[in-house]
């Protein structure tokens, strides 16, 4: 691109933050960081999900506020043909687009804009594959939706049909998933006509309950809530994203009035916050877990026996004091409480030193020196990887085996820990993309994610594990699901791929005067039932 | 005097070309990959993988991808953000302004109290004044910048509430942005209040930059005025009995300011390099929070010219203090 037409550019989107009046009830969200984007698909972060996805655009379906459970949006019902290989969605009516100062649309949301959504990011031959250089959509090739996905058919303006390549019950989770947040073909075409297809990135329009107003790179977005909504239509006119990348800034200003609602607070200032009579903490358990991964294909780590062992050594109670600040839950198995298919019946190994010791000498292990891996950086499943490594440290050193810490810089780390035959066992963790079993234990602990650049972390493969995954993804009998991943939970704890280490609570502070927030399982901040007293 | 600024300027091109190959190999030698940490947590199969990098170009060998790269550079392209996916250079022409009006404030704040400050300090030598300053700069000198913004933070901000805690403005103040520099949108916008806005929340960034340049042009001053004092033409000047106010302020300060101009021009490198971290604390939209986003998410593109373009300003800008000094000293015009 030249140089002037980034000028432009640049200039065009300055005038597009034309002056617009501030109403009366503005809800200021002090995010953590800069979305990369506006369009949902090609990107992964959590933040440019609440930034775009959420606030902007909706799916076919959605989760329920609160939960994982899959309730009708854009589609207001759809069946599912006995063999689970056909999805037909029958399509609200009456759903309004955004309009902005260059677009309005003549036509209400159809069948098309669900096609245009999916084929632009499947079809490496739709002219908006690749609209803005360098874009790819690891989202949609990263839930193997291309692998999924056979074709798409359009009914009639109301009615689509997905015929997939074989039945896959997490289906219905995924298209709730922002990656296929659904995008206006109308507004595509206009944008292609003007020459100006990067503005699907830069100007987005949706039918979500805000409108996106304006963007200054880094600082803050501006949206306005949008009064056509076909839900109920959000409380407060208009919702800013004051973008905050420091934690205990975000605090101050939380305290000081300049927003009402932050996310990720430091787990140190949980307690001053407490203690704020002007905020108030939401608590929720999160969807995630915390673990060590063993490498169970180098020795002696290839030996269930070792690894339970080592589990037993393993004072999971200290660490959760240590390292979450008593803000979390033991772990015992690899999904959390709060998932469906939980199974509580599973009693997790029990803290035992002497036992531990033992089974060690039993194994024939002598004198063992290992490495822990710990992440640098902070997560909601790890807040300080470093001290969980050092409490882990402490607790094998008493059975005898010799722990060295290495921690490697983030890239490097993730790097490193998906190469075959590495050594160390490696401090990782988890967080739920969409509420399904499947999200975490085919991603994290099947035979096909158990290769150099899977998931699997551990390179733990367990054909019998792995059977009853691909079972219970090929069943839409919810029941049986259920009791599928039960067993499967009964062989992971068996096999002890993993030491489960915990699942972290998730905090929200915000100003006394909010009410409606619903904080999401899945770790979402969404804003359009919120709303501000006095 | 042309002849000076074209050999000047025909000096940056090997500089600027250096600098290239500075950048461009100083983000590839940190540890980690773009398309791993793009992926994250998730992983990415080995086929998605070399997918991903031969898009990106990361396929070829390393010589091949910098000449495609100065290849670029000469057709003036930049390159596009790996992460966002828009050019480097709209980006940055967005987050620039934000950066040099804090920087601006910055230095006036450093010069205009680090000169009297030395100067005072160099005629009361030993004074308690001399003592306390000089002692104030050295810690000033050696302050974390991010524990002395959060300080000033949480003091100002959070106890005293006498200033916002972060941003450029309030958010209640809402207009286009003309030129980019907050104090001047604001007063274009002709919304009441919003210059005071905009101005309250530049105190306490502008003081965090300011320290570290503060300190050395306080620090410079007063011995270039020792130094100077110490001549014989302001002995004489003293001896002819001249007023200390003229001795000081004619023959004295003025030839002292010449050292003092080049370390100023120096501290506009320094200056760039506190941004980085004074603007990551107060939320500051401005290049130093994109720079070090960027290094972390190995944002290869924007590093590489990002780097340049900063190096670019600063060289201008010592080019231009070079030009002052000439004026200032006609001497060195002729060398």
């Amino acid at each position: 691109m030249s140089i002037f037409s980034t000028r432009f550019m640049a200039a065009s989107a300055f005038a597009l933050m034309a002056a617009a009046p501030l109403h009366a009830k503005t809800f200021v969200y002090c995010s953590e960081g800069s979305p990369e984007g506006f369009d949902p698909a090609p990107y992964t972060a959590g933040t440019t999900f609440d930034a775009s996805g959420h606030a902007i655009y909706n799916r076919l379906v959605q989760f329920k506020p609160g939960t994982t459970e899959i309730e009708p949006a854009l589609a207001e019902s759809w069946d599912v043909s006995e063999d689970g290989l056909e999805y037909t969605f029958h399509l609200r009516k009456g759903v309004k687009f955004h309009s902005n100062d260059k677009f309005t649309p003549s036509r209400d949301f159809n069948a098309d804009d669900v096609i245009f959504t999916f084929n632009r990011q499947a079809d490496a031959d739709d002219p908006w594959h690749a609209y803005i250089s360098g874009i790819t959509y690891e989202y949609y090739s990263s839930m193997e939706m291309d692998k999924l996905i056979k074709s798409i058919e359009k009914v009639d303006d109301n009615t689509v049909k997905f015929i997939l390549n074989q039945p896959e019950a997490p289906f219905l989770a995924n298209v709730a998933m922002p990656f296929v947040s659904v995008v206006s073909k109308e507004y595509a075409d206009a944008l292609d006509a003007a020459g100006t297809k990067e503005d699907l990135n830069n100007a987005p329009i949706g039918t979500g309950p805000f409108k996106f107003v304006a963007y200054q790179k880094d600082a803050v977005i501006r949206y306005q809530k949008n009064a056509d909504y076909w839900g109920e239509a959000p409380k407060i006119d208009d919702l800013v994203f004051a973008i905050t990348p420091d934690a205990s800034v975000r605090l101050q200003k939380l305290k000081a009035g300049e927003c009402h609602l932050m996310p990720y607070p430091a787990p140190a200032d949980l307690a001053d916050i407490k203690a704020d009579p002007n905020l108030k903490l939401d608590e929720q358990a999160g969807l995630n877990v915390g673990y060590l991964a063993y490498n169970t294909t180098v020795a002696p780590f290839d030996k269930p026996e070792v690894r339970k062992a080592l589990n037993m050594a393993m004072d999971k109670n200290a660490l959760l004091e240590a390292v979450y600040q008593g803000s979390g839950a033991v772990a015992k198995n690899p999904i959390p409480p709060t998932m469906w298919s939980y199974n509580d019946a599973i009693e997790d190994d029990k803290y035992d030193p002497e036992a531990a010791k033992k089974m060690l000498e039993d194994a024939g292990v002598k004198d063992l020196t290992m490495e822990i891996w710990a992440m640098p950086v902070q997560r909601p499943y790890m807040p300080n990887a470093r001290r969980a490594a050092e409490v882990i440290q402490s607790d094998f050193d008493k059975v005898g085996v010799k722990v060295e810490i290495v921690s490697y810089e983030w890239g490097e780390y993730l790097k490193k820990s998906m190469e075959e035959g590495r050594k160390g066992a490696v401090i990782l963790g988890w967080t739920g993309d969409n509420g399904d079993p499947d999200n975490f234990l085919s991603v994290l602990l099947s035979c096909a994610s158990a290769q150099p650049g899977g998931a699997n972390r551990a390179f733990w493969c367990n054909e019998e594990f792995s059977d009853l995954l691909a079972k219970a993804k090929a069943s839409s009998d919810h029941e049986e699901r259920v009791k599928l991943y039960e067993e499967a939970q009964v062989i992971f704890k068996d096999q002890a791929p993993w030491a489960t280490l915990a699942h972290s609570t998730q905090y929200v502070p915000m100003a006394k005067n909010v009410t409606g927030f619903v904080q999401s399982p899945l770790g979402d901040y969404t804003f359009e039932s919120v709303d501000l007293t006095e | 005097m042309l002849r000076f600024i074209l050999s000047k300027l025909l000096y940056l091109i090997p500089t600027m070309l250096g600098i290239t190959l500075v950048a461009f190999g100083f983000i590839r030698l940190l540890p980690g990959d773009p398309v791993l940490l793009m992926a994250g947590e998730r992983g990415v199969s080995p086929e998605r993988y070399a997918e991903i990098s031969a898009q990106l170009g990361y396929d070829k060998p390393i010589w091949q991808q910098y000449f495609t790269y100065l290849g670029d550079l000469m057709q003036g392209d930049l390159g596009n953000s790996i992460v966002t996916k828009k050019p480097v250079l709209a980006e940055f022409l967005a987050l620039f302004p934000a950066t040099v009006e804090l920087a601006i404030v910055a230095i006036i704040i450093a010069t205009v109290i680090g000169v009297p400050v030395g100067v005072i300090a160099a005629i009361k030598r030993g004074s308690w004044f001399d003592q306390i300053s000089m002692t104030g700069a050295l810690i000033g000198f050696s302050m974390p910048i991010f524990w002395w913004g959060l300080l000033l933070i949480i003091f100002f901000s959070g106890i005293l509430q006498w200033t916002p805690v972060s941003g450029r403005i309030s958010l209640m103040y809402f207009f286009p942005q003309v030129t980019g520099f907050m104090l001047i949108d604001s007063l274009l916008s002709g919304q009441k209040g919003a210059f005071a806005s905009a101005l309250s929340h530049l105190i306490l960034p502008s003081i965090v930059l300011a320290t570290i340049p503060l300190a050395v042009i306080a620090r410079q001053t007063r011995s270039a005025m020792l130094e100077v004092m110490g001549e014989d033409y302001v002995r004489t000047a003293k001896a002819k009995g001249l007023p200390m106010r003229r001795v000081i302020g004619v023959h004295a300060l003025r030839n002292a300011m010449i050292p003092v101009i080049t370390t100023i021009g120096l501290q506009i490198g320094v200056l760039m390099a506190g941004a980085i971290l004074t603007e990551t604390i107060f939320s500051w939209p401005g290049i130093g929070k994109w720079m070090i986003d960027s290094i972390s998410r190995r944002d290869y593109p924007v590093v590489q010219s990002g780097l340049l373009l900063i190096a670019g300003i600063v060289m201008i800008v010592n080019l231009l203090v070079d030009l002052t000094y000439g004026l200032i000293n006609p001497r060195i015009r002729h060398k």
